[in-house]
């Protein structure tokens, strides 16, 4: 059953750009964790034109492959997750770090806060990292996360999701949010996910089945682009 | 152009409570040796607006180098040195039992805004948590830059001296101490950027 919404009669909006807002009280840890003074915006000229850089060493050759950092394979439905990231004007952010975490097939992370009663998988611990290349993509190697249930509200399952984190050109391009796969039908009744009120901005967190980049007999594929602020900040002084 | 870019951008989602070993795998909360000699450590507590302490936060800095100029090639004021050679600027620190975070550092050098006006030392501090749908952002100001405080432009731009003062760390004797309130009537004030 679906949970009343008390954003819906509390007459909350969500902010601007298609974020989510701070507060959404259908997502509890919400409530006491959201700041509520209104935020202090920044003088247009201070939009920082920098952002921290990471080098390839960072990055080993097994970081964006989830499936063969240890042993033996883990189980589950290998999958791979590709796409570009790209700044506000649609070019390619380059050379710039993306960073994955995961549950695994069975809807259980590796983290020891994680108490959900489903098997660990001695064979995945769901990390990954890589960086983008000139064109701005990305891509990984995983198995398909399960869903798993967590205590937000009575019977609450979170879509299953890989959470990603992007740093893009500018300080202001930094973000965090997860990847959806299509069609799931625990969207209605996730506050997470329905935290972000426009549904074509919802839309954006939602991967696409890509058949075409499907390896026959080997994994399916999912496409996720992402989209970043930044580029339209005023050079620094004396360009 | 009237394209309407916010429907494009990726919206952001929280960081949940299960990112450790993604992100906190290698230790980033000291950008320098702590035997460095201009070392400066901070260390805060993240509060929720129940006074309780955020013990699954998760906090970035970003910041200049003691020249005042960034680690990063978009920052070709090559008249400012780079450096020391492995400082980065950026930092990451989860926060653990009791909320708290440190960082070991470098005092970042003044640097002008894009239109040349000085800015006061500062240290932009980036949270995320379970429960944040979107990071909350701030910046962290030095104390004995009374004068260059008083004429950098975000600071002055804040009317609210109380607001104001949830920006400058404490002076704590071996350490400055930024303690981030994400709620409550004494919230650290936090930054949203202009539209594009």
């Amino acid at each position: 059953m679906r949970q009343p919404r008390t954003s819906e009669i509390a007459g909350l909006r969500s902010e601007d750009n298609g974020l989510p807002p701070y507060l959404y009280p259908d997502y509890v840890a919400t409530r006491l964790r959201a700041p509520k003074k209104p935020l202090i915006i920044l003088p247009k000229t201070l939009s920082d034109i920098t952002a921290p850089t990471f080098g390839r060493e960072l990055v080993g050759e097994l970081d964006s492959d989830l499936t063969r950092q240890h042993e033996d394979e883990p189980l589950g439905e290998r999958i791979i997750v590709y796409g570009r990231v790209l700044d506000g004007d649609g070019r390619p952010v380059r050379d710039s770090l993306v960073e994955i975490w995961q549950a695994n097939a069975a809807g259980r992370y590796t983290h020891h806060l994680d108490r959900h009663p489903a098997p660990l998988d001695p064979n995945f611990s769901g990390a990954g990292r890589c960086l983008t290349d000139r064109d701005g993509r990305y891509r990984f190697v995983t198995i398909k996360p399960g869903a798993y249930p967590w205590k937000n509200h009575h019977n609450a399952w979170r879509p299953a999701h890989i959470h990603f984190s992007l740093f893009g050109e500018a300080f202001r391009s930094r973000l965090i949010t997860q990847m959806y796969f299509p069609g799931d039908p625990l969207f209605g009744q996730d506050p997470i996910f329905q935290s972000v009120g426009d549904p074509k901005a919802r839309e954006l967190m939602i991967s696409t089945f890509d058949l075409e980049t499907t390896i026959p007999e080997w994994a399916l594929a999912y496409r996720f682009d992402i989209v970043l602020e930044g580029r339209h900040a005023t050079p620094m002084e004396n360009h | 152009m009237t394209r309407n870019l916010s429907v494009e951008l990726t919206p952001s989602q929280t960081i949940g409570p299960f990112f450790h070993d993604a992100l906190i795998d290698e230790d980033r909360s000291e950008l320098v040796a702590p035997d460095h000699p201009s070392v400066i450590r901070i260390e805060g507590t993240v509060y929720d607006g129940a006074g309780d302490v955020v013990p699954d936060a998760m906090v970035e800095i970003w910041q200049a180098n003691p020249a005042g100029r960034y680690n990063d090639p978009k920052d070709d004021r090559e008249d400012l040195p780079l450096g020391p050679e492995t400082f980065s600027g950026f930092g990451r620190s989860a926060t653990v039992d009791g909320g708290k975070f440190y960082f070991v550092t470098l005092k970042p050098g003044a640097l002008p805004d894009p239109r040349g006006q000085a800015q006061a030392p500062h240290i932009w501090v980036s949270v995320f948590a379970r429960g944040l749908l979107k990071r909350a952002v701030t910046r962290l100001y030095f104390p004995e830059e009374e004068e260059a405080n008083q004429s950098d432009p975000v600071l002055s731009s804040i009317e609210d001296p109380e607001l104001r003062r949830t920006l400058i760390v404490v002076d704590e004797g071996g350490f400055l101490r930024f303690d981030i309130r994400l709620q409550g009537d004494n919230q650290t004030l936090f930054f949203g950027f202009p539209d594009e």
